[in-house]
Formats: structure tokens, C-alpha cells, sequence
């Protein structure tokens, strides 16, 4: 299914989605592959949800988490198609470290006529240390 | 709520007289594609609401810590151009865990946009 020359521009995506959620969180491209993108959300005092001990909310690293697989799907398509999140579940594993990256890699491992199924995982730069698993479906909505 | 600055740089904020209605306007804060709601900004969203009810649950115990395990959301319709709200439902109470769901929705409560189940591991002081 993956196209042989990718004319799909994850970094050129990543830069519009700055005018709106990808601005307030500050997610930006770190690397991506045939059916896989890592994406970095530097910690922001702003996205804080347990002030006391100043870890990151849940919820940033959810959106993370979805844009990250989002954009595999995109990758092992090999051009853009519009879909949307079908069903997405997370296992927070451990609190993020405050004041750290979290890194977001996902990875687009079937697609189908019509459902794309994804996998990730949020960490601070070592995998085996993991801050949160996912695994969602992605409908895709131009049939 | 006030202490949750994630609950504010979403632009989510409480309805008067109802202790566990939250409502978020559209705003470039929470856009992904052009027009529609961004999935993880609705996933967020609905993340505070389960947060706000288990706090009304927990009522005097408030000084209890919450930590979410995980979370399973369905998103059922595109978020579009106009005001969200969301509820969290406890729907378990025990002495180490909860189970909330939460509901967001645009028009009309029968017709969710998004559907959440979280589960929180309770540490009590």
C-alpha cells in the first residue's frame, strides 16, 4: 500500500497545524519513516495538570499521541488522505519528568479499505522507559 | 478548576450551577483541520471533565491525589465551529480506584461528539 516515492510532506503539515492545537502544545517534527513519525512536545509551564509537583497533564500527551499516529498514516499512505480518529486508548505508564521533552512515536502498522490501525509511544528519549502506550484506528473519511 | 492550567490554555471553563457541566468555545487553541475541533483537544477536554467530577466526588477528601492509568475515547462526530460542553459521571467509587465516563457533545447532549472512560488510581493523604 505504501507509495514507493512519498509525496507526503510531514514537516510542511506539522508547520500549519501551528495556527491551532499544535501551536498551544508546541509539538514539533522530529523524524519520521516509511509508515512512522516522532514528534517532541517541550514541557510548558502552560500544560501543567498537576501543579504542585509541575507534571504535564494527560491530555497534551493524548494529542500528541494522536497527531503522532495520525501523521504514520499519512506516511504509509504516501499521500495526504483525510481520516479521523475512529477510537484512540492510552496507558499512562508513569508521570512525565517535569521540565523534560516528551517525545511521541507512532507508527502506522495496517491500512485497509477503509480503517487505518496505529500504535505509539510517548518517552523521554529511552523507549524501554516509557511514559505512555497507545493503540487507535483511524477512519478515513474521503469514501 | 482554577488550578489546572492545562483546563486553561484549552479555554475550558465551568457552567454556573452545574458542578460537573464544562464548556469550551472554539477557539485557534483547540483547531486541527480547518473548521473542526483538533481530536486531541476534544480528547483533553473530555481528560478535565473526568478530572473536575472525580473532585466533586471526592468532595471533603479533596486534598486526595489523582493519577490517571488510561483512557479509551471513541470519537463519534466532527467538532465543529461552535461552543462544546462536557460532563464527567463517576460511575465507581472505591478506595483505590475510580471509573469515570465522560460525554462531549455540541448541539445536543443525546448526540456526543466524543466519548471517554478513564480510570484513576486514588492515593488518599
Amino acid at each position: 500500500m505504501a507509495h514507493p516515492e512519498s509525496v507526503f510532506d510531514p514537516v510542511a503539515f506539522m508547520a500549519l497545524m501551528q495556527a491551532g492545537h499544535g501551536g498551544l502544545l508546541g509539538v514539533e517534527h522530529r523524524a519520521h519513516g516509511a509508515d512512522w513519525a516522532e514528534l517532541a512536545l517541550p514541557y510548558r509551564e502552560a500544560l501543567i495538570g498537576d501543579p504542585e509537583r509541575g507534571v504535564l497533564a494527560s491530555g497534551p500527551i493524548l494529542a500528541l499521541m494522536d497527531t503522532a499516529t495520525s501523521l504514520a498514516v499519512h506516511l504509509k499512505h504516501g499521500v495526504e488522505r483525510p481520516h479521523a480518529t475512529l477510537d484512540l486508548r492510552i496507558d499512562y505508564v508513569r508521570p512525565a519528568t517535569p521540565g523534560k521533552t516528551v517525545i511521541g512515536r507512532g507508527e502506522c502498522y495496517r491500512i485497509t479499505r477503509a480503517i487505518a490501525f496505529v500504535r505509539g509511544i510517548a518517552h523521554e528519549g529511552d523507549t524501554a522507559d516509557p511514559i505512555a502506550n497507545v493503540a487507535g484506528t483511524f477512519m478515513f473519511t474521503d469514501l | 478548576m482554577d488550578d489546572l492550567p492545562y483546563a486553561h490554555a484549552l479555554g475550558a471553563t465551568p457552567v454556573a450551577g452545574d458542578p460537573t457541566l464544562l464548556t469550551l468555545p472554539f477557539a485557534n487553541a483547540v483547531v486541527g483541520r480547518p473548521g473542526f475541533l483538533h481530536g486531541g483537544a476534544i480528547g483533553g477536554f473530555l481528560e478535565v471533565a473526568s478530572i473536575v467530577a472525580l473532585r466533586h466526588a471526592l468532595g471533603i477528601e479533596s486534598d486526595a491525589r489523582i493519577k490517571p492509568i488510561n483512557l479509551t475515547v471513541d470519537f463519534m462526530r466532527g467538532g465543529r465551529d461552535k461552543p462544546t460542553f462536557a460532563r464527567g459521571v463517576v460511575t465507581r467509587l472505591g478506595t483505590r480506584v475510580a471509573n469515570v465516563d465522560a460525554t462531549a457533545w455540541q448541539d445536543d447532549p443525546a448526540r456526543p461528539i466524543a466519548a471517554a472512560r478513564m480510570n484513576y488510581l486514588i492515593v488518599r493523604a
